[in-house]
């Protein structure tokens, strides 16, 4: 019987989060599966980096609980490992001491296959200045690979790269995921990058959470599918608060579709 | 090849200048357009030197003075930078001192020399002293903004990769706040030789500043430029010292 349960890896239970003078997370329930791919979206402002923090243990609530793999978190997530918007490398230490960070002395050899799966392994020995912003973000998913976290929370990682340099990226995470298997929770600007490479897009607004929509398309996903553009449409409306009469007028101008 | 040469030429270029007003000095002197009262040749400053030097002089004030120079700036840096660092990091320690430190900072320390000599006569200890108190406040001040102003997203980011205590401390904030702190290290030492010149000329029994005092009361024109020179000479050794540093602790930073 017990085995039939759903057992969830990272749960959040009436999650409240407030600063002073501001409430930003409201009522956040949500329930993510072991290996599952989340992404996040939603405003600039609307508490998509608190909630990875929280998950993090960098903060804590101020209402609600977090389960981590059944048991109450308490400090510091020791399973999750989080990539930064800005990507946060020390500049004064070199990339493979970067990557290293936190580790002991057997780390090095670590560090060095974590660059060789993001493609650095040429760039061991350089300052972090003399990366491009793509290769930056790669050593700083090499950094949180390293530590083999069964969840890893990526805030935005890809926001300020170029539109080519982010469908590598994307690639790159997408496949890492697959192999390693780990949970992963994007919070990420981009709508379509969400539908291309989550199992769930959830949007957060006024603190609430008020889509939780599954992708059941399969992978590689086509981003020029019919169903990839309805599901885009649907989450996008959401987002911007268009009426039904708008969505209408957007669905009529994809005369081929059939709902998903 | 061509490289070195512009690299070469770059490290000569500066020279050309101090070269040509000493080349113009010695001329207008052996013409006799500069009298020797007012300015002597630099030959015959040189000479001074070899004299003093000859008779082991030179070398006991010279030594004298770097070791004053070097135990107070040693003193006054590590107590500047140990409260730079306590009050950077810890709350309390900030509450505690920084109201009183600032407030200290603003007496200038030189004028406290009358103070000193009475409290602890002209001898090393009052040179010493003040030289400790003129280094204490700059290198305070820039440890304690360096870590101050540390990167916040850093910080986080080292507590979220497991880093506390000392590992926080030395991987992510020391690092964090050492150009800061050079900045204070390179000030200070200027501070340190401005000290030790007013001290010594107003108040010591060796020194350069005390050799350059007694030349003047039997009219040595070479021994007190040649004081001058020492202090320009040392000053800008530190400089060179401090910039060293600089490249080697901010290597990450340079081109
Ligand atoms: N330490 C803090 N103290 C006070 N307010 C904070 C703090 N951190 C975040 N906030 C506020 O919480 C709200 C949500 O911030 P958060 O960084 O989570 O937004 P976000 O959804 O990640 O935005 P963006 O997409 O622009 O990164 C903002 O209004 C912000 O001002
Ligand atoms: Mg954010």
């Amino acid at each position: 019987m017990k085995e039939k349960e759903p057992k969830f890896h990272i749960e959040t239970k009436h999650i409240e989060k407030n600063y002073p003078g501001r409430s930003v997370l409201k009522d956040i329930n949500l329930s993510i599966k072991k290996g599952e791919f989340v992404a996040i979206v939603g405003k600039s402002g609307c508490g998509k980096s608190t909630l990875l923090r929280l998950l993090a243990g960098l903060e804590t609530p101020s209402k609600g609980q977090l389960i981590m793999d059944q048991r109450p978190l308490a400090e510091l997530n020791s399973e999750a490992r989080m990539m930064f918007q800005d990507g946060r490398l020390l500049p004064w230490k070199k990339v493979i001491d970067n990557v290293s960070l936190g580790l002991t002395k057997e780390g090095k050899a670590r560090a060095k296959k974590a660059l060789q799966l993001v493609g650095l392994e040429d760039r061991i020995a350089d300052w972090p200045a003399k990366l491009s912003g793509g290769q930056k973000q790669r050593v700083a998913l090499a950094r949180a690979l390293v530590h083999e976290p069964s969840l890893l929370l990526l805030d935005e990682p890809l926001g300020a790269l170029d539109a080519l340099t982010r469908l590598e990226m994307q690639a790159l995470i997408e496949d890492l995921w697959q192999q390693k298997k780990f949970t992963a929770i994007l919070v990420t600007h981009d709508v379509e990058e969400a539908v291309a490479i989550a199992d769930r897009v959830i949007v957060i607004e006024n603190g609430y959470i008020s889509l939780n929509q599954s992708i059941d398309l399969p992978r590689p996903r086509q981003r020029t599918s019919t169903p990839f553009s309805m599901y885009l449409d649907q989450i996008l409306d959401r987002i911007m608060g268009r009426t039904q009469q708008k969505k209408i007028t957007l669905l009529r101008s994809y005369p081929n579709t059939t709902k998903v | 090849m061509k490289f070195s040469t512009k690299n070469l030429s770059e490290k000569l270029i500066p020279w050309l200048v101090p070269i040509m007003l000493l080349v113009g000095w010695q001329l207008l002197s052996v013409v006799g357009i500069i009298p020797s009262r007012i300015l002597p040749a630099p030959t015959q400053v040189f000479q001074a030197a070899i004299d003093l030097s000859s008779t082991g002089e030179l070398m006991d004030h010279v030594s004298i003075s770097l070791g004053r120079a070097l135990i107070g700036f040693l003193i006054g840096g590590v107590i500047g930078f140990a409260f730079g660092l306590f009050n950077g990091i810890f709350r309390f320690a900030e509450l505690f001192f920084d109201t009183s430190i600032q407030m200290l900072r603003n007496i200038p320390h030189l004028a406290l020399i009358p103070l000193v000599i009475l409290w602890f006569g002209i001898d090393e200890t009052s040179k010493i002293f003040l030289v400790a108190l003129g280094v204490m406040f700059p290198v305070y001040i820039n440890t304690y903004h360096g870590i101050k102003s540390v990167d916040k997203g850093l910080i986080e980011m080292g507590k979220a990769y497991g880093l506390k205590g000392k590992a926080l401390f030395f991987h992510v904030i020391l690092p964090g706040a050492m150009s800061s702190i050079l900045v204070g290290v390179r000030f200070s030492l200027g501070v340190m030789w401005l000290t030790l010149i007013v001290a010594e000329t107003i108040s010591a029994h060796s020194g350069i500043g005390y050799m350059a005092m007694n030349a003047r009361e039997f009219m040595q024109m070479d021994v007190i430029v040649l004081s001058i020179v020492l202090y320009a000479l040392f000053g800008k050794l530190s400089d060179v010292i401090a910039k060293l540093f600089e490249r080697k602790l901010l290597r990450w930073n340079g081109s």
